[in-house]
């Protein structure tokens, strides 16, 4: 079994995908299989850059049980997402200049996320947003 | 078609090469775009034969191959990367190149060499 927790800074472009990387590599040495590896990669880098450009900053939780389901959480702690059906519609997009020049807000974050996800859950209040995704290996 | 001979024709220099042989490596498939989200939603299958062809020069671009298991980034209009995305470029073991190129010029030389876009399965 293994768990890792990680932080995520608000607005830290530099660092934004480190921890995707991170995590990429544990499934790596896991031996975790190629299509599968991107889809959990991708998911877990828009949802990262997601964390960075939208939210006051969170954790991500990566955890592996021993019967092989990869969990990922990403728990930030405000704003919130304010219309998630909006926010789930490909090509919708907030995100600021910033986040434009860095080369996302292509309103395909979200979309893109579920697509990947085997299990995909997202829940959003003004407190914070919790997205709950999880793979077989 | 091989690296080596995509890359003369579009007069690409090189900004950094992880490993020599890749530039005889074939590559097929071509992914367009300088936001990443769109590049991490649409490329999906044959991704260690993809060349991802971008303006955005930065460490994000980098991720994205990264996360794509993506081994040769392209950047038209000139760009450069800094020193710092440098460094990390290093670290992720890629072959970079730069060409003089717009970015529907370089397209449309790759197009004609009978490269294909990259895409879903």
């Amino acid at each position: 079994m293994i768990k890792e927790i990680y932080k995520v800074e608000r607005e830290d472009f530099i660092n934004a995908g480190k921890v995707s990387s991170k995590i990429k590599t544990i499934l790596k040495e896991l031996q975790v299989p190629g299509a599968l590896l991107r889809k959990i990669a991708v998911a877990c880098y828009e949802a990262e850059i997601n964390m960075v450009i939208h939210s006051y900053g969170g954790i991500i939780t990566l955890h592996i049980s021993e019967d092989g389901l990869v969990h990922l959480l990403f728990e930030d702690t405000g704003p919130g997402i304010k219309d998630l059906n909006a926010a789930l519609t490909p090509g919708f997009s907030t995100a600021s200049d910033k986040a434009r020049e860095m080369g996302f807000g292509a309103g395909m974050g979200l979309p893109n996320i579920r697509r990947v996800s085997e299990f995909f859950d997202v829940k959003s209040s003004s407190e914070g947003t919790t997205l709950d995704l999880r793979w077989q290996l | 078609m091989s690296a080596r001979e995509l890359l003369k024709k579009i007069g690409a220099r090189t900004l950094y090469t992880f490993n020599e042989e890749l530039l005889d490596k074939e590559y097929q498939f071509v992914f367009a775009a300088d936001l990443m989200s769109d590049a991490l939603a649409m490329i999906n299958a044959n991704t260690d034969s993809t060349i991802l062809l971008t303006g955005l020069a930065n460490a994000q671009s980098l991720r994205t191959a990264e996360m794509l298991d993506i081994s040769m980034i392209i950047y038209v209009r000139g760009k450069q990367l800094s020193e710092t995305d440098l460094e990390l470029a290093k670290e992720m073991e890629f072959n970079l190149f730069s060409t003089n190129l717009t970015m529907f010029e370089c397209s449309g030389v790759l197009y004609q060499m009978g490269m294909k876009a990259a895409g879903n399965d």
